[in-house]
């Protein structure tokens, strides 16, 4: 039985003035997906349709930029999104050793999401933390220089 | 020596808001230059030489003069995608000093006579982001932006845009596109930006460091920016350093500055352990140079193109002794495959085989002959593409073979690495 999905009012709300904010309203799209990713974790196709409603856009024209963009999760992650870049400037200090090292503490393989929800671990791209590597995006922060006591702290507070 | 002509005050906290800013002779440009004309500022840039930081290099002042000469309405777009794998002066430049690129903003907007303008922001960049909106509410507040700026009668908009994750995007017909709510897609140029870009209108994109060395400009003037550098690599450069150096980070130096001074001076050397062995010196793009080439290399637009390189963003990614030129270039191959946007067959078919040949290479199922096919297609993906992202992911291959074949050939031969006991290059997918 699925629940027809609903925008909190004070999402319909940031929609509305994105709407209104640049000169098309095309260019409100990413501020609503990602508001919209907010609400609901991950962009799914009724998500895609609930947002051409509310925007009246296409759905196609909604899904074409929701599928462009990696930052738009097309499936579930967990509470905390560890994102580890392992570009050229991570692997040289160790990053692939570092996201391994993450993965095995809390148990996972990269981009699945832990039992308990609240974890995925994934390597990403360059992340313009390349001076301050080993590095990991966690959702909307960066944590730089990282050695496995910090990790196992940080894990620790993010408990 | 560091010459900090932007980054003075970089590490003073105050810096970062507009009453700090203002107190330490910011905006000082800005009404230098409401009394100026427009016609002066462009020619003011134009003199000074300053060339675009977002890795082609193209001379800003002559890039503003291809706008028509007609009162159509124009954009200026700040290009803070800041994603090419070793570069991260631009997130730094926005966190420690919003108010020094804004102003710099206002400044070209006036000079090219546009009134609306966006920074666009890699969607990573949470935190820049967040900074650099409260500065320009900061800077409506106080008059600097808005209607009538400072009473001289010049009306100007300004918004942040944040993105959502594509390397391509910052390639400046793809980051018009993604302005535009579609998908972040190159387009043919011409017609360029210039002349047809936001919403079809004449768009200058610039990057964040570019606009940031507008308002010294202004102040000190082009014969003053001209005293740093050369004649064709004037002024200064913030590069950002990353590897196995004592002292990674950004540093802004005088262009045509020594790498070696640059190594041994600003990053204090190499890590304890570990020797030069080569060099990428302006982000992932850009061919690398090996020991000896490192050693000569003066970082400037002319000599990296005497060497074969370029000097691209800035970005200097050190490569030492203990890494495997086979794995960093599979690190590589599979960045670029990953992010080519798929409308070139040559760049989407090309990166695709790269990253399965040079991989195949690294696990010692491949033979001698898939050096010479890997170097074959990288040069065909040259040259022949929408943008430059093709020639971007060909120029790194073409290099690393040419200048590390054994170690290529060690995998192949030995079905192990030639620099480490354990190399990813082994297990690579
Ligand atoms: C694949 C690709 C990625 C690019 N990424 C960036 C970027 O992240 N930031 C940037 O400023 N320029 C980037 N550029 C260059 C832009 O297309 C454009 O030349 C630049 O923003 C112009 O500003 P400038 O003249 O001030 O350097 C990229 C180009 C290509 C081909
Ligand atoms: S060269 Fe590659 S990235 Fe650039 S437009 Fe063509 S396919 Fe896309
Ligand atoms: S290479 Fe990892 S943050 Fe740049």
């Amino acid at each position: 039985m699925s629940k027809k999905l609903e925008l909190p009012s004070a999402s319909r709300a940031y929609i509305k003035k994105e709407l209104e904010r640049y000169e098309t309203k095309e260019s409100a799209l990413i501020p609503a997906l990602f508001e919209a990713q907010k609400v609901f974790g991950f962009i799914t196709p009724e998500v895609v349709d609930l947002l051409a409603v509310e925007m009246d856009i296409p759905p196609s024209r909604v899904n074409e930029v929701a599928q462009f963009y990696t930052m738009f999760n097309k499936k579930p992650v967990g509470k905390h999104h560890i994102q580890v870049c392992t570009n050229i400037s991570c692997a040289m200090v160790g990053a692939r050793e570092t996201a391994n090292y993450i993965c095995k503490k809390l148990g996972v393989k990269l981009d699945e999401v832990s039992k308990d929800s609240r974890f995925t671990v994934s390597q990403v791209e360059c992340l313009g933390s390349c001076g301050t590597a080993p590095m990991a995006q966690i959702n909307d922060d960066y944590y730089e220089n990282l050695d496995q006591q910090k990790i196992d702290k940080l894990l620790e507070s993010l408990k | 020596m560091e010459v900090k002509l932007l980054s003075e005050h970089y590490d003073k906290k105050e810096f970062r808001h507009l009453e700090g800013y203002q107190k330490l002779g910011g905006y000082s440009a800005l009404k230098k230059a409401l009394k100026m004309k427009p016609e002066e500022i462009v020619a003011e840039v134009k003199n000074s030489g300053l060339r675009g930081r977002g890795g082609a290099g193209f001379p800003t002042g002559m890039k503003w003069g291809f706008l028509p000469q007609n009162g159509e309405p124009r954009f200026l777009l700040c290009n803070a995608d800041e994603g090419e794998p070793g570069t991260f002066k631009d997130r730094l430049m926005m966190e420690r000093a919003p108010h020094q690129l804004i102003e710099g903003m206002i400044i070209a907007a006036f000079g090219i006579k546009s009134q609306k303008s966006y920074i666009y922001i890699r969607g990573e960049y949470y935190q820049p982001y967040k900074i650099v909106e409260k500065a320009i509410e900061e800077a409506y507040k106080a008059g600097l932006l808005g209607k009538n700026i400072l009473g001289s009668g010049f009306d100007h908009e300004m918004d942040v845009y944040r993105g959502a994750g594509a390397y391509i995007v910052g390639e400046e017909t793809a980051l018009i596109s993604s302005l535009e709510g579609k998908k972040g897609q190159p387009k043919l140029k011409p017609p360029f930006p210039a002349v047809k870009g936001y919403l079809e209108k004449p768009t200058i994109v610039n990057n964040v460091e570019t606009l940031a060395a507008v308002p010294w400009i202004i102040n000190n003037g082009a014969q003053g920016y001209k005293k740093y550098g050369t004649e064709k690599s004037p002024g200064t450069k913030l590069f950002s350093v990353s590897g196995n150096v004592n002292k990674p980070g950004v540093y802004e130096v005088p262009l045509a500055y020594s790498f070696k001074d640059l190594l041994e001076n600003e990053c204090g050397g190499m890590k304890p352990g570990f020797k030069l062995k080569a060099l990428i010196p302006g982000g992932s793009s850009c061919p690398v140079l090996n020991y000896d080439e490192a050693m000569k290399a003066t970082m400037d637009y002319e000599c990296m193109s005497q060497m074969g390189s370029m000097l691209g963003s800035g970005g200097v990614i050190v490569i030492d002794d203990k890494q495997c030129m086979v794995d960093l270039l599979n690190v590589l191959m599979h960045f670029y495959h990953h992010e080519s946007c798929g409308q070139c067959t040559p760049c989407r078919e090309g990166t695709g085989w790269m990253e399965k040949l040079s991989s195949s290479i690294g696990a010692g199922r491949a033979q001698l002959s898939d050096i010479t096919l890997l170097d074959k297609v990288a040069r065909q993906m040259m040259g022949t593409t929408i943008c430059a992202l093709s020639d971007a992911a060909a120029l790194p291959v073409i290099s690393f073979v040419s200048k590390f074949r054994d170690e290529f050939e060690f995998h192949i031969h030995e079905k192990k690495c030639k620099v480490k006991g354990h190399c990813h290059a082994q297990s690579h997918h």
